[in-house]
Order: C-alpha cells, then sequence, then structure tokens
C-alpha cells in the first residue's frame, strides 16, 4: 500500500497526486511509469511518474475513464492499493541541438520528465502545448521554467492559436529546423504529428500508453506492431520512434473495451447518486 | 472421484472433482499394497513417501499421513490437484500394470485438504542468515519452505498483486480453487516465511540492491515463464487475439468473469478459437466455455493422440463440448476494423518422427477459413526477460532460458530453478527444482562463512 501524502487539482478533469514509494523513487528513471490498482475490485492501470523524491512519486491523473475516476475518489491519507514499478525503459535522449517537443492534453504530464531531461543537457527546447481549451492546459508553468520556446493551441481559441497541435507545428517546420521531435497526447493526435513531422524528414519518439495488466511482459495486451514487428509497450517501451507506429491498430486496440467501460461508468453515476 | 456435471458445470467456475469423501479415500487406500521397493516414490520430483502417507489414511490417522506429506511437499492439496499423477507416481504404481493404479493424486488431494486447517508443529532454529526469493510460484515455494526448514529467514517477491505467480494468474479456478492457493502460502507465512508484492525483481530492487542493500547471502530466481510464444502470422494483433496469458490473468488474477463488480472487462463472443494442445489451451477453452461462448474450438496441428494436455483435462474439456479441430495450423487472422472476424488455417497431415518422438505436421496448402468472435494463441511460454535485461552479467540460453550448473547461475550466490530454467513444464517439476536447489545454497553460504 502507498499514502497519498499531496493531491491537487490541475484543472476539473486532472489530478496530481504525490504518493510515499521510497523503493520505486530510488530506481525510477524518466520515462518510466508504475501500474496502479485503487482497490481490490479495480482494474490495474499504468501511470507515468512525473517527477519523484527521495521517498514518493508524483502521478497526473485525468479522470476519463472508470479506474482513474476512483483513484479521483481517493484523498490525502488514504492509501492506493498497489503501486508498482518502476516499470517500462528510461527514454533515450539524443545527443542533438534542438528539439520539437509537442504534447496534446495530459500528454504533458509523462513529457515534463522528458524535457526535464533535455533541458538538464543543455538542449534548447521549443514546445508546442495542446489541449481541448484553456481550462484543459496543465504544468504550463512547469514548462516555462525549462522550455525555451512554447506556442500554446486550443481547439477552442481560448488560449494561445485555435486549433490543433498539427497547425501550430506545420507554421513552426516551415520557417524552422528541428534535430528531433518528441510527441506524447492522444493517439490520433501523435498519429498525424509523426506523419507531419516525416514530411519533413524529421524523426518523432512517441511515448505510448495502451491497455496493461501485469506491465512486466506477460500479458501481451500492450502489443504495438512497428514495420512488421511486434513490441510489448510495457517491456520495450513506452517510448518508441513512431516513425512506423500502426497507430490504427493500436487506437482499435485501446477501443476495444468501450462498451464495458460504459457498463462500470453507469455503476459510478449510480454509486455517486 | 464424483465429477460436477458438465451441464452445470459450463455455467459455474467452482471445482470440476468433487473429492473423496472420508469412505472413498479408506476403501481406495486399502488398495495399496506397500510395496518394499516402491516405484511410486522415486517418480515423484519431491519424492513423497507415498506408501507411508497412504498407510497413515488406512490407519485413519489424517494428521499423521499430512505430516508424512507435508516433509516433502509444501502444497499438497496444490499437488493432489494439478500434478500429472499419470505420468510420475500413478504411473509407475505397479497396480497398474494388469488393473488401474491407486488413485494417488485424489487421495493426496483428500489428505493435503483435511492439513489445510491444521496448525503447524515445525521446528525451526532461526539462523539469521538472509535470503530471496525471486517469484512466488511453486518453485519459489518450495525453495522458501526448504529454506526456511532450514533456519533462514527467507523473503519472497512477487510482482504481481497476489501470490503464488502461475498457481494465481494461470490455473482456472475450477481447476484450483484460489482460497486453497492462499491458504498453503498462509501456512507458509506461519512458518515464518516472509512475502512482499509488488516487487519487480530488476526494476524495484535489483539484484545487486538484494545483495549489497537488503543483506542476503544468497538469492533464488523462480520467476518462471511468463512471456507468451506468438505464432508470428498477419492479424494477430488484431483485437480480439488473446494469449493465453492474458486471457487467463482476466480472469483468474483480476475476476473479470465477476465483472462489473470487479472491473476488469473481458470479452468472448459466441465463437472462440483456441490455437494449441497443451493444458493452458484446455484452460483457456473451458474458461471461455463458462464466460458464456456458444462454441469453442481447439484448433491443434497434429491429431488427438498428439495433444500434449493430460488426459483427464482433455476428456473434461471434451465433455463440457469443446470442439476439436485437428490437423489444422492457423496461417493469418482476418479482420473488420481491426477487430478479429476469422481464422485461416491450413490443413496438416502427419509426417515422419521428429525430435519430440512426434509426428511432424506437414502443410498440405489446402486451406480453410472459420468465422470466429475471439482467438486465443497458446502455444507456449518463455522465459520473462526483465531479470537477464536488467542484470547483465546473468547468462541466458536462445531462448531466454537461465543457464545453470547444479542450479547455481553464472553470478556467485544467484541460483534459479523452474520454468526460467526449463521452458514451461509442470508445477511439481518447478518444486523440485526449488527444494533440490535448497542443497546447493545452503552449502554455498554455509562454506562462504567457514
Amino acid at each position: 500500500m502507498a499514502k497519498i501524502i499531496h493531491k491537487e487539482a490541475l484543472n476539473h478533469t486532472t489530478d496530481l497526486i504525490e504518493i510515499e514509494a521510497q523503493e520505486i523513487a530510488k530506481n525510477y528513471q524518466p520515462g518510466q511509469f508504475v501500474i496502479v490498482r485503487a482497490n481490490q475490485y479495480a482494474e490495474r492501470i499504468p501511470l507515468t511518474v512525473v517527477k519523484t523524491t527521495k521517498k514518493t512519486i508524483t502521478l497526473i491523473v485525468q479522470k476519463v475513464g472508470y479506474s482513474t475516476k476512483e483513484i479521483g475518489h481517493l484523498t490525502i491519507g488514504d492509501d492506493v492499493l498497489d503501486v508498482v514499478g518502476p516499470l517500462g525503459n528510461a527514454i533515450e535522449i539524443h545527443d542533438i541541438k534542438h528539439v520539437l517537443a509537442v504534447a496534446g492534453g495530459v500528454g504533458a504530464a509523462p513529457l515534463y520528465p522528458q524535457l526535464y531531461a533535455y533541458h538538464q543537457k543543455g538542449i534548447t527546447i521549443t514546445l508546442v502545448l495542446g489541449a481541448k481549451s484553456d481550462s484543459y492546459l496543465i504544468l504550463e508553468d512547469a514548462f516555462k521554467a525549462i522550455c525555451d520556446h512554447i506556442y500554446i493551441t486550443t481547439d477552442d481559441g481560448s488560449k494561445g492559436l485555435k486549433g490543433f497541435v498539427t497547425d501550430q507545428i506545420k507554421a513552426l517546420l516551415d520557417e524552422n529546423t528541428y534535430d528531433h521531435a518528441i510527441a506524447i497526447g492522444p493517439l490520433v493526435m501523435m498519429k498525424h504529428v509523426v506523419a507531419l513531422n516525416k514530411k519533413h524528414q524529421l524523426h518523432t519518439d512517441v511515448s505510448l500508453n495502451p491497455i496493461m495488466i501485469d506491465g512486466t511482459g506477460m500479458c501481451g495486451n500492450c502489443r504495438v506492431t512497428i514495420g512488421n514487428e511486434t513490441y510489448f509497450a510495457c517491456i520495450d517501451g513506452p517510448d518508441f520512434l513512431g516513425d512506423n507506429v500502426d497507430f490504427d491498430e493500436l487506437i482499435a486496440r485501446q477501443n476495444y473495451y468501450q462498451d464495458e467501460e460504459h457498463i462500470c461508468r453507469l455503476k459510478l453515476v449510480n454509486e455517486d447518486e | 472421484m464424483h465429477n460436477q456435471s458438465p451441464s452445470k458445470r459450463i455455467h459455474n467456475f467452482d471445482e470440476v472433482p468433487l473429492g473423496y469423501t472420508k469412505d472413498q479415500a479408506l476403501l481406495e487406500a486399502s488398495r495399496c499394497l506397500d510395496c518394499k521397493n516402491p516405484l511410486c516414490v522415486p517418480a515423484c520430483p519431491v519424492a513423497v513417501q507415498i506408501p507411508e502417507f497412504i498407510k497413515a489414511i488406512k490407519e485413519e490417522d489424517m494428521e499423521k499421513g499430512y505430516k508424512i506429506i507435508y516433509q516433502d511437499n509444501v502444497l499438497p492439496s496444490i499437488c493432489g490437484r494439478v500434478c500429472p499423477q499419470e505420468k510420475q507416481c500413478e504411473g509407475a504404481c505397479i497396480l497398474g500394470k494388469k488393473h488401474s493404479p491407486i488413485a494417488i493424486g485424489a487421495l493426496e488431494r483428500y489428505v493435503g485438504d483435511f492439513g489445510l486447517s491444521s496448525q503447524q508443529e515445525i521446528t525451526i532454529t532461526d539462523n539469521h542468515q538472509k535470503i530471496a526469493i525471486v517469484g512466488s510460484g511453486p518453485a519459489g515455494l518450495s525453495n522458501a519452505y526448504s529454506m526456511r526448514k532450514l533456519g533462514y529467514n527467507v523473503t519472497i517477491y512477487e510482482a504481481l498483486h497476489d501470490f503464488g505467480g502461475v498457481l494465481q494468474y494461470g490455473i482456472p479456478e475450477f481447476r484450483l480453487p484460489k482460497a486453497i492457493v492462499k491458504q498453503e502460502i498462509d501456512k507458509l507465512k506461519t512458518l515464518g516465511v516472509h512475502f512482499e508484492k509488488n516487487s519487480v525483481i530488476g526494476k524495484t530492487i535489483t539484484i545487486d540492491q538484494l545483495f549489497n542493500e537488503k543483506d542476503n547471502q544468497a538469492i533464488f530466481i523462480g520467476s518462471g515463464a511468463g512471456l507468451p510464444r506468438a505464432l508470428n502470422v498477419p492479424g494477430e494483433n488484431f483485437s480480439g487475439v488473446y494469449y493465453a496469458n492474458e486471457f487467463l490473468t482476466r480472469v483468474n488474477l483480476m475476476k473479470s468473469n465477476d465483472f462489473p463488480h470487479h472491473t476488469t472487462p473481458i470479452k468472448v463472443g459466441n465463437n472462440v478459437a483456441v490455437i494449441g494442445g497443451g493444458n493452458v489451451a484446455m484452460d483457456a477453452a473451458r474458461t471461455a466455455k463458462r464466460l458464456g461462448a456458444k462454441n469453442v474450438f481447439i484448433l491443434y496441428r497434429r491429431d488427438m493422440t498428439s495433444l500434449p494436455a493430460r488426459k483427464e483435462e482433455i476428456s473434461h474439456a471434451e465433455e463440457e463440448g469443446i470442439d476439436f479441430r485437428l490437423l489444422l495450423n492457423p496461417v493469418a487472422f482476418k479482420g473488420n476494423n481491426y477487430i478479429v472476424n476469422q481464422v485461416v488455417c491450413e490443413t496438416m497431415k502427419l509426417g515422419e518422427k521428429d525430435a519430440s518422438g512426434r509426428h511432424r505436421p506437414i502443410g498440405t496448402k489446402t486451406y480453410q477459413t472459420i468465422d470466429i468472435d475471439s482467438a486465443i494463441v497458446s502455444i507456449g511460454q518463455s522465459p520473462n526477460p526483465i531479470l537477464s535485461r536488467t542484470t547483465k552479467q546473468l547468462e541466458t540460453d536462445q531462448w531466454g532460458r537461465i543457464v545453470t550448473h547444479d542450479y547455481q547461475t553464472s553470478i556467485p550466490g544467484v541460483f534459479a530453478g523452474g520454468d526460467v530454467v526449463s521452458g514451461a513444464a509442470t508445477v511439481i517439476l518447478a518444486m523440485g527444482a526449488g527444494k533440490d536447489a535448497s542443497i546447493y545454497m545452503n552449502q554455498y553460504i554455509q562454506e562462504k562463512r567457514s
């Protein structure tokens, strides 16, 4: 069990929680994740570790599904039943001069530790931070401290450029060149960013967050097709060069249990009443 | 032994064989010849004193019978249920030459269940030296028991949130009730063995840290064979194509048969193809049936007599209406919007015997397509690569199995046994390895200290 010692709402759908997990914090490297099970009936879900202290790890949870909402119901002093990690591999920080980073929605959370590592190496960072609207933007101040240029886009134009991250990237790629890109966000966003960057001969790292159970290479639920090869996001990733990832297949795998998700959410509505 | 009727049991996850009554156990025990040189004992990987415990049953002293088994076998209730007795003790029983052998498994189960609730009276003298065990499956539990009896301070590290390894995530409830797994493990806790869940060795704690920070004198790796083997055919990553590990873990560990009360979902649809012919394939097929699938096919590339599964599992599957479609080898999955809806199979014929002594299946270039809603790939498992990837000095072979000599790995003080060394095998062989390895571990530690 791991006690929640700090919790704050980053916006109306996203919480930051800091939990006691000394052993995980000790071996953690940027890019790694944990698997969390909120209670004895809950699913096991993967969450990226955003930062650590000597004794704690910090997670950012977007309460979109049943399991993440269950975690959202926990408050300071509560225990998370199971937290296991750090899982997956540390990210590879490329030896480059200028990186183009792209975050969509809560994808800003797993991107943060990666950019922090780039920042520490003295690499110039241009960030495109996208969200549905102003109120969905997270970690803006944290990014300001480590990024050289930040461009904000919102779908509704409530802040920054009105449009998608790709609209901003197009404009940037017309004027500038970058050595490498990283994109983390919804699968459909990563798909479009990778495709756009490819046209400009820019390679893009992506971080994948598919459905997982054990997170240790046992179940194979998290498999992803890259080129003609199969990889397990849990033990081969979660970060991959995105250029040849089959995003359409991943989107289908991500949505496979949508009906069942709905059944669970109905349960949540009934419990709330 | 009586079984739950097939028509009833396909609608529940309760255990299929109902177990002996006392009268049945006494009657069966009375058949034992109590051989002077019993053939059954050397045929048992952990050398349970079989005639001795059967004699105790005859004397109606179940307590004594239990003590005799527990000396050598830390999981009698489990082994009584899942051991391939027909290839081991019962296969060697002299009575089997003319009649049917003694039902040693059923008797072990009877005595084992009797002992589940009894208190341990094993005296342990602590030697205050620590050892660590990686994995709480059969190999690890057996090693823990042997090392604890020698006085060691034993900690078992488990990656998942429940203990038992394959006993927990792999073998279904209807073959091995999880309450029994828990009770067997609780007995080890009362002997003073420590259990740490959510600990992935190599990630949460490294092998180096187990030695240098946790002060262990030796380590036993019993992390099993958890990595699913792929068919490597087109469409294998479509949704609805499960590896048996995922399918069984969703049900056994995450209790998705109790969805939505337990919130991990599973879906099988009406027509399910299970690919493979081993015990895991039988478990997957019978689980799919219980989840409501109307038609469950086993697709196997050889014939009925070549099925590697235990006879009992095959006949239970047949009774439950599992449809064995033989001499078929899947070559592709077809789908709509990345969701599987068909499997294409090549018809096979049997050729010459291969190295395994079985007839080699040969493709005939004729194909058939079967409509399915889901498929479960169950063609074997390899050892999990996490430890070998994160422990550079640990030598493995081309199949990812840890290389050992007398259970000693390439790292001094690190021992290994069970599926991680042998490749996927049985519960009892892993237990045998865990038990035997303890002799070498003890020797290593004592020599180092002297």
